[in-house]
């Protein structure tokens, strides 16, 4: 027997922090840490579901494992395009402005 | 209270902690490290959930190969060891931050007030790996597989942005020959 006062409280927890680890970082790195804790937020909430016995198909674990396919997907292009910007502008801070194109190294 | 709501209370306490350090700590690995601690608490509130396969899954994946992609990127970047102001934004930016992520924190309470408050203790349905795995490749066999088309066009995009990066710097050496270029990433290629 078990609330689910519990998993519902965690998922708000979690996902009021990933919001302000994503708005309140300013190396991008930093910022995919922010996302990965809202879309913990959301697999939590998925697999309460399932252990409630409110879904057919068991289908609060199965998207919860999508889930987590689809952020491994997300990081990999994320880490790229992250790396790219790196070896173009220098450094990864969002905060900084770019140089204007030509000078740009 | 029942044993799984201690349970339950025990790691998700941990998760949120170590949830409120990632995004708060000034060293950049720290974070990444502190990740790690929140995503295995939460592959713990899986267990005590009764989902024993997506903890695994959560352990492997997230923990894994996810942070370990974030820790390898930090290492790529520079990261500066030690404690660094430049990691996060100005005072007032993170006040108006937390200001937003506590009203997320809220808006999602009360969207779950009504199903939580006076709801009794259910049942726990603890889901067999077996079960799982026969629903995963009967029900959901076509959402699998589309996902692994999905992994492959990740995979290939990640190279292809890799590769735009490096010919758009290689036309900027053209244009502005004689001048050194950053090319920090570039020994990690070979």
């Amino acid at each position: 027997m078990i609330h689910l006062a519990g998993p519902y409280l965690l998922a708000a927890v979690l996902a009021g922090l990933g919001t302000y680890g994503v708005l309140a970082r300013r190396n991008a790195v930093l910022v995919l840490v922010g996302i990965e804790l809202v879309l913990n937020a959301a697999t939590v909430l998925l697999v309460a579901t399932t252990a409630a016995g409110g879904d057919r198909w068991v289908a609060g674990n199965v998207l919860t494992l999508f889930v987590v396919t689809i952020a491994a997907a997300e990081v990999s292009v994320a880490l790229a395009v992250v790396l790219a910007v790196f070896r173009l502008r220098g450094d990864i801070d969002l905060a900084r402005p770019s140089a204007p194109e030509g000078d740009r190294r | 209270m029942t044993s799984l709501d201690v349970a339950f209370a025990a790691v998700a306490v941990v998760a949120a902690a170590s949830g409120l350090l990632a995004v708060t700590t000034r060293h950049v690995v720290h974070s990444a490290l502190w990740l790690v601690v929140s995503l295995g608490s939460v592959a713990g509130c899986y267990l005590v959930l009764g989902a024993e396969f997506v903890a695994l899954v959560q352990v492997l994946v997230y923990v894994g190969a996810i942070v370990v992609l974030v820790l390898f990127a930090l290492m790529l970047t520079r990261a500066p060891i030690g404690p660094n102001r430049e990691v996060s934004t100005s005072p007032a930016h993170r006040v108006l931050a937390a200001v937003l992520g506590a009203g997320v924190t809220a808006l999602l309470c009360a969207a779950f007030w009504p199903l939580a408050v006076g709801a009794p203790a259910v049942t726990r349905l603890e889901t067999r790996t077996g079960a799982l795995a026969g629903q995963l490749f009967g029900t959901w066999v076509w959402p699998f597989e589309v996902l692994s088309l999905l992994l492959l066009v990740s995979l290939v995009a990640a190279l292809a942005v890799s590769r735009l990066a490096k010919e758009a710097e290689e036309a900027t050496v053209r244009a502005h020959p004689g001048e050194t270029v950053h090319r920090p990433a570039e020994d990690v290629e070979a």
